[in-house]
């Protein structure tokens, strides 16, 4: 496990080291950091056998055990059959980028993105910790949200790189705060302890507020309705970006995160029905939409939407058959959606548009990229030979198999599917066969690193069609058994006898060969529909939301900002005070009993001294008079203090006072003449807030006196101030040792407000030198 | 303003107030006293000064920028938190070496007093800032 964390570190520092590499390294530079990641592919590939045998490694580094706070990574089943889809998509996604990056002049700090995103990822898949697991699923956000703005210039990417990020991090917070819970629940976050404390946390009263917290993350991040709108927006994205993170790896974090809580917190109807009728909603709308775009990558942007939808449905179904539908439908979807995005943007690339209704018959200038095309539809179709026939077959024995709800479920499926096929056929008969067209000049042929990606993602869809026991055995089951111990082991093949779920297979491609055949007449019918008829936009209305926000906190601030000083402090004194009187006011029969003993004359005198000065400031009519006298109240305070013994305190009170003083006399040449700006309405209201304040204080310093405090805090300073701190001045070893951190921050504020004080007068002259 | 009595007090005052300083700053740590009162009183100093001349003189007369006592101020407040890593102790634990001097006897040095010197230079600093930018006003 050691040598997973050191290549977590080595990727690490690639993703820091790449913008060197990219500019001085030329061609080579993203084939080293694809090898860079299929080490990483290799290496964990190593592990498989060893976890098919039922094993698991875990690593712990204790951070904040307390808070259940770990750095811990988690290998099973699970997490390496993510981890592997994590770097082996990332291989094949760098050396893609390699060249479709190349006309752009920032290309060096998208390596660096993108890498970032890899370490991210596939350090959230192997956390073994849920904070951990939430650390970089915050990462994954702000690199997506990063890349998504990579053409910063375009306000759209921008406007949809911050949707995608307010999303996915409203959720993110969200699940934290389920996580929390969860570790107060459970006792640990420990994802290895967490999978022993199913029951436990089920049965707990706050079950449903825990569930549906994590569930906001996760429906954010893996797009599920009504959050699936930033995943089409996300597409402004460079292409290599949407097969990366939009399609086969992020947008998958969330349904990870379900099938790893899967055996901690599913299988409670809670779980099944809201997962079931998201999952569901979500499947038939991204088809629906699908279906009526004319954009490329739009279109597999929505048919992403459809599959996450599948899957968390599946997830929802909860029984052995539909968790293996969903492990094999992941990698089916990761498959072909990833070669499609790559393909989208080799079309993009080499013809200059993605605008279906202008392009065609491309297999006559890209035959390798096309037949890979064909083969990765093939397989979204769900058709044999490919691997999406065996997750469609699956998929479809799942909603069999389910009793009361399952035939609802099983027509929508097969309506989701059949638009699939109607769409997979559209684009392979109209995009890559059929007659040549063209928006520019004649496409040129792809090259050699642009082709490579999406040809192996298609061979591996054909040949783990065609011989699926041995992933199934190596991969997929181990993966299956860590959601569901209790399934033994898993048989795939692409002939399955002559059953009721073949018959639904046969009567979904007749449906979508029939919608195909009208593709051009419903597709005309239906973009009219959704663009007359259904004007309500999602990523609209959250925009709308998000300004009517933004006026609502912006008429807010300006009304509690109101510039003016005598507003903050009325403020504060009469909140603190109407606050403290609310608790005093429950304990004042004991505050009646305070006996109160002879004070001596000189302590009379004082006070005395002290009220009078205070008076004077009060009524005097001569600015200067009323500074003096409140620089003697200041300074009777200072005698109490020394009658009273505590001579540090004094000093420094005496000190400050006299500082402000001068102050004062400093300011007071600048001020205009003493005249009266307050009325006699604004001075009784001052008043009355100063004898709310005056008595507050009075009320707290007799309940203070009351007050049993452990008496050990400041024995424990008497008796340790000499051994432990060499020092016999209390006050000062408290401030300078026991308490040293907290005067290091009151120091620091110091120096902030001293900056500010200097800020706030260079301002003033530069205003007043200008005018 | 300017008279020639308050300057020279002020030129005469300058040294006594920043040794009495001093004084206060290094006693704090057994006898009333310490950081923040010692640099409370180095700042009066100059302020004073500054009251009698001008802030312009004040400053030249204080040879450093006051933000430079800030800084240095804050720096080894900072500084002082360091040896407790290095000794493997909780952030901030006061560490203490022994020295005996010939002639002055034991000397107790630890980082605390390096931070009580920080506060000194903080706040001493803090009160120059403020005062001098006000008195320029």
């Amino acid at each position: 496990m050691t040598g997973i964390l050191i290549y977590l570190i080595i990727l690490l520092i690639t993703a820091f080291l790449s913008p060197y590499l990219i500019r001085k390294g030329g061609k080579i530079a993203p084939w080293l950091l694809g090898m860079v990641s299929a080490g990483g592919f290799a290496y964990l590939l190593g592990f498989a056998g060893f976890i098919a045998d039922g094993n698991s490694l875990n690593y712990t580094i204790e951070w904040l055990p307390e808070l259940y706070l770990n750095f811990s990574l988690y290998l099973d089943g699970l997490s390496l059959f993510f981890a592997l889809l994590v770097t082996g998509m990332g291989a094949l996604v760098l050396v893609f980028s390699g060249n479709y990056m190349k006309p752009y002049a920032m290309k060096h700090r998208f390596f660096f993105l993108i890498l970032l995103f890899e370490f991210a990822m596939l350090a959230l898949v192997l956390s073994g910790n849920l904070f951990t697991l939430f650390i970089f699923w915050e990462l994954t956000s702000v690199s997506s949200f990063l890349l998504v703005g990579f053409n910063h210039e375009k306000p759209e990417a921008r406007n949809a790189a911050l949707q995608a990020l307010l999303i996915t991090v409203a959720g993110g917070l969200a699940m934290m705060a389920g996580f929390i819970m969860l570790g107060q629940i459970a006792g640990t976050l420990e994802i290895n302890q967490l999978l022993k404390s199913g029951d436990l946390i089920r049965n707990h009263p706050h079950y449903l507020p825990v569930l549906l917290l994590i569930l906001a993350g996760a429906f954010t991040k893996s797009a599920q309705f009504p959050f699936h709108f930033w995943l089409p927006g996300a597409m402004q994205a460079p292409s290599p970006v949407s097969a990366y993170l939009h399609s086969a790896t992020m947008v998958k974090a969330g349904i990870y995160l379900l099938m790893r809580l899967s055996p901690v917190m599913g299988g409670t109807p809670e779980w099944k029905y809201i997962l079931t009728i998201t999952g569901a909603v979500t499947m038939i709308l991204g088809g629906y939409f699908a279906y009526s775009q004319t954009d490329f990558k739009k279109v597999l942007a929505y048919t992403t939407i459809s599959a996450l939808g599948t899957l968390v449905l599946m997830l929802g179904i909860d029984t052995d058959i539909s968790i293996k539908a969903a492990i094999i439908f992941l990698l089916v979807h990761a498959l072909y959606k990833g070669a499609l995005f790559m393909i989208a943007g080799l079309i993009d690339k080499s013809v200059g548009s993605r605008d279906l209704r202008k392009i065609g018959g491309l297999n006559k200038v890209m035959p390798v990229a096309a037949l890979a095309a064909i083969i990765s539809l093939l397989s979204m179709a769900g058709l044999p030979p490919m691997i999406g026939f065996i997750g469609k077959e699956l998929i479809y024995e799942a909603k069999f198999a389910l009793p009361d709800i399952g035939n609802l479920l099983l027509i929508a499926g097969v309506l989701t599917n059949v638009i699939m096929v109607a769409i997979s056929l559209a684009l392979i008969f109209n995009l890559f066969l059929g007659p040549l067209k063209y928006p520019g000049e004649r496409p040129t042929r792809p090259a050699f690193a642009l082709r490579v990606g999406p040809s192996l993602l298609a061979g591996i869809s054909l040949i783990f069609g065609l011989f699926p026991a041995r992933v199934a055995d190596f991969l997929l089951s181990p993966a299956i058994k860590s959601i569901r111990p209790s399934i033994d082991s898993i048989k795939l093949s692409l002939w399955h006898g002559f059953n009721e779920v073949l018959l639904v297979s046969f009567i979904t491609v007749a449906a979508g060969v029939i919608l195909f055949l009208l593709y051009r007449k419903v597709n005309h019918i239906l973009t009219h529909f959704n663009n007359e008829v259904i004007t309500f936009r999602f990523a609209d209305a959250f925009n709308k939301i998000l300004n009517g926000f933004l006026f609502l906190t912006k008429r807010k601030t300006s009304f509690i900002q109101s510039g003016y000083q005598r507003f903050y402090l009325m403020a504060i004194f009469i909140m603190t005070s109407v606050l403290a009187w609310y608790q005093l006011i429950f304990t004042w029969p004991e505050i009646e009993n305070v006996s109160f003993s002879q004070p001596a004359i000189y302590e009379f005198v004082i006070l005395l001294l002290i009220v009078s000065s205070a008076m004077v400031a009060v009524f005097v009519r001569s600015r200067l008079a009323a500074i003096l006298s409140l620089g003697s109240v200041g300074y009777g305070i200072g005698l109490l203090f020394i009658v009273y013994g505590a001579i540090d305190v004094a000093i420094t009170l005496m000190l400050a006072e006299t500082l402000v003083l001068v102050l004062f006399m400093v300011v007071i040449y600048h001020l205009p003449k003493f005249t009266e700006f307050s009325s006699k309405a604004s001075r009784l209201r001052d008043g009355a807030i100063a004898l709310l304040v005056g008595s507050f204080m009075t009320g707290l310093v007799l309940k203070a006196g009351q007050l049993n405090l452990n008496p050990k805090i400041s024995d424990f300073y008497v008796e340790n101030a000499l051994p432990l701190a060499h020092g016999s001045n209390i006050v000062n070893v408290i401030l300078v040792d026991f308490r040293a951190l907290d005067t290091l921050g009151e120091i620091t504020v110091l120096v902030i407000a001293a900056i500010g004080v200097v800020a706030l007068l260079k301002l003033k002259t530069k205003k007043g030198s200008a005018t | 303003m300017k008279s020639y009595i308050t300057q020279l007090a002020a030129t005469r005052l300058l040294p006594v107030t920043l040794i009495l300083s001093l004084l206060v700053f290094y006693r704090g740590h057994n006898e009333p006293g310490g950081g923040f009162i010692g640099g409370l009183m180095a700042a009066a100093g100059f302020i004073f000064y500054a009251m009698a001349f001008d802030t312009a003189e004040a400053e030249k007369k204080l040879r450093v920028s006051p933000l430079m006592l800030i800084v240095a101020g804050l720096s080894i407040a900072f500084i002082s938190t360091l040896p407790s890593l290095f000794a493997g102790n909780p952030f901030f634990t006061g560490e203490w070496i022994s020295l005996s001097i010939p002639l002055l006897g034991k000397l107790k040095l630890g980082t605390p007093m390096l931070f009580d010197l920080g506060v000194y230079f903080t706040v001493w600093g803090i009160s120059v800032t403020i005062l001098f930018n006000v008195m320029e006003e």
